[in-house]
């Protein structure tokens, strides 16, 4: 039947194998159909049980509006939203510039930095609890290596990192930067790799150098997976739960949590676990927008691909 | 056009200010050629102090995890960079589990193994299977799947712990591996989907048209034609399932606490519950279990960068 269709759209130009193509396939018929909805059960029993029922699960869980009273009566979930907002906030923004610059830097043909990117992308080859076990030991006040370097090279007492609140911040911040670097500096050298070197060549033909090269072929090119890797990592870096539990350990005296580990430590340490689900969703007002906009984005560039 | 371009090139060559760009280049080039190369050994110069830096940022966590593990269990507490008494004393012990955190240690190595294979081959599976009905068989309301698998992709994994954990209870298979299993591969299955999807499309939709003619039912073409051709792209996946699923400590930690169910990473963060716990050992174990994915990324780290780019998050 479709070898028919086949023969008929040779004789008929372009626009025919196309529609061909959707009659044979869009109106499954009879055994098909059956065929069709066996291969997409798999993942619809996955999402429904595992996915659709946990979140109306957690929605009834967290209906209680006591438990929201009960939530913005506690201080440790202000500081969390504050330091989940500069977590996310200065986490990504500063990981995704510095990516973005050294996948410029990657850019250079030469052995050195090519055997550079091997090393390079060890941080993230690496599990992340062993690594935020070894940033939390390499911080330690009195026996950590960064103080041991500092006093050798300069001879100066470093601080102890982890007992300030800022500090320790920073030092979660920096932990998941130095994770999750890698990653992203390939994406986007990724994205710079499949600019043609025709644009910049036409470019340096009508004089462009150096700042207008980037501000009028890179920049352009570039922008929208910037800011699509914007929004994917600001959701991943909101979910972030083990820089924050391993490095810092929400402390000193938990200032330092995050909206991801508060919740887990409301339900397992305070065992009150639809505080936790009332705290989490409290990030849905941010979070819904976030997720809304990425799916558009997604299934955008998935078209157009 | 392109002959005109010609033309002014050779006649042009007297004129001091040249207007095309194929004859200023030369002059400029050669007056001030000395200084340029020197710029250059400049600019080249600064830029591998600066990868120096970025080498020792990139290593130095590592370092220190290899330095605290070769340590004797005296010198833990030294902070020293180089360790007096080098020794592998640590990895005899988790080798032949002779400290009672690591007293299962193999068992839950191999827990870990059965984990991350079994995520891998679900999401494999799954992935491919709803991936052939949206993208080649075109089902009505295959866009409804490939959505659902788009918002799970983008909902962070750790603000669904708490209810997971609940509904894992009701379904009774809390301290069983296959929770964290089917959790995992929940969580793996929508970028396999996405990346397949992706990929499927470079695949000529005649294949499966000639096939059909052949009388091949779907199954027969997922099987022979599907699958075979899909293989770059389900190295790269199966890659990133294993990786994910070996790597994942919150979902292993709330499911998983008895010493028998146990994941090498839960392990792991049991050194943590007490502040004598001896921290050699610890890197130790952590050096052997950060080892497989390390060897695991860098074998397959071409496709790996393959997948990404195939789609992970192209804009």
């Amino acid at each position: 039947m479709s070898g028919t269709q086949q023969a008929v759209a040779i004789g008929q130009g372009f626009a025919r194998p196309r529609s061909a193509r959707r009659r044979w396939i869009g109106g499954l018929h009879g055994a098909d159909y059956v065929w069709a909805l066996a291969f997409a059960v798999p993942y619809a029993v996955i999402f429904l049980g595992f996915v659709v029922y946990p979140i109306c699960y957690g929605l009834w869980l967290g209906s209680d509006p006591q438990l929201y009273s009960e939530l913005f009566a506690d201080p440790r979930y202000f500081t969390a939203v504050i330091n989940t907002v500069i977590y996310v906030g200065v986490g990504v923004n500063l990981k995704m510039f510095l990516a973005f610059m050294l996948s410029g830097f990657f850019m250079r043909k030469r052995w050195w930095v090519k055997a550079l990117l091997v090393v390079f992308i060890l941080p993230w080859a690496t599990p992340a609890l062993p690594a935020y076990m070894s940033i939390h030991w390499l911080l330690n006040g009195q026996w950590g290596m960064l103080n041991s370097i500092l006093w050798l090279l300069f001879g100066i007492d470093g601080p102890v990192y982890l007992n300030s609140h800022w500090m320790g911040l920073a030092a979660n911040i920096g932990a998941y930067v130095w994770k999750n670097l890698p990653f992203w500096t390939i994406i986007l050298l990724a994205g710079r790799m499949s600019i043609p070197q025709e644009l910049y060549e036409a470019a340096a033909v009508d004089g462009a150098a150096g700042l207008r090269k980037f501000a009028h072929v890179t920049y352009p090119l570039m922008a929208n997976l910037y800011f699509v890797c914007i929004l994917l990592d600001t959701v991943f870096a909101l979910g972030d739960f083990n820089a924050t539990y391993f490095v810092s350990g929400g402390g000193p005296a938990m200032s330092t949590e995050v909206l991801a580990t508060l919740g887990i430590r409301y339900a397992y340490t305070v065992a009150l676990p639809r505080l936790g689900v009332a705290e989490v969703m409290t990030a849905l007002p941010v979070l819904i927008p976030l997720v809304y906009i990425l799916m558009r984005k997604l299934r955008v560039s998935e078209g157009q691909l | 056009m392109s002959a005109a371009y010609g033309r002014t090139v050779t006649t042009d060559t007297g004129f001091a200010a040249g207007t095309v760009a194929g004859t200023t280049q030369p002059v400029r080039r050669r007056t001030s050629r000395p200084h340029y190369r020197l710029r250059r050994y400049a600019m080249e110069a600064l830029a591998m102090a600066f990868g120096l830096v970025l080498a020792v940022w990139s290593v130095l966590p590592l370092y220190n995890m290899w330095m605290i593990a070769l340590d004797s269990h005296n010198d833990v507490f030294s902070g020293a960079i180089w360790p007096e008494n080098p020794t592998l004393e640590s990895f005899r012990v988790v080798v032949t589990q002779d400290f009672w955190y690591l007293a299962r240690f193999w068992h839950q190595f191999g827990n870990s193994f059965y984990v991350g294979l079994s995520v891998m081959f679900l999401t494999l599976a799954i992935g491919s299977l709803a991936s052939f009905t949206v993208g080649r068989m075109r089902m009505r309301h295959g866009w409804m799947l490939s959505n659902a698998a788009l918002m799970t992709y983008v909902i962070p994994a750790s603000f669904l712990a708490i209810p997971m954990y609940r509904i894992m209870q009701i379904y009774g298979l809390t301290n069983n591996l296959s929770s964290v299993i089917l959790a995992l591969t929940t969580f793996a299955t929508p970028y396999a989907i996405f990346i397949f999807s992706q990929y499927g499309k470079s695949i000529p939709m005649e294949l499966d048209e000639s096939a059909r003619i052949d009388g091949a039912n779907p199954l027969q073409i997922y099987l022979r034609i599907y699958l075979p051709l899909m293989a770059p792209a389900l190295v790269a996946v199966g890659t990133y399932a294993l990786l994910l699923a070996w790597n994942e400590y919150l979902y292993n930690f709330l499911l998983l606490s008895t010493p028998e169910s146990m994941t090498v990473a839960v392990a792991l963060a049991q050194f943590l519950n007490s502040d004598e716990s001896p921290w050699n050992f610890m890197m130790a174990t952590a050096i052997i279990y950060a080892m497989p994915p390390i060897i695991l990324y860098y074998g397959f780290r071409r496709y790996m960068a393959a997948g990404l780019t195939m789609g992970g998050v192209k804009g």
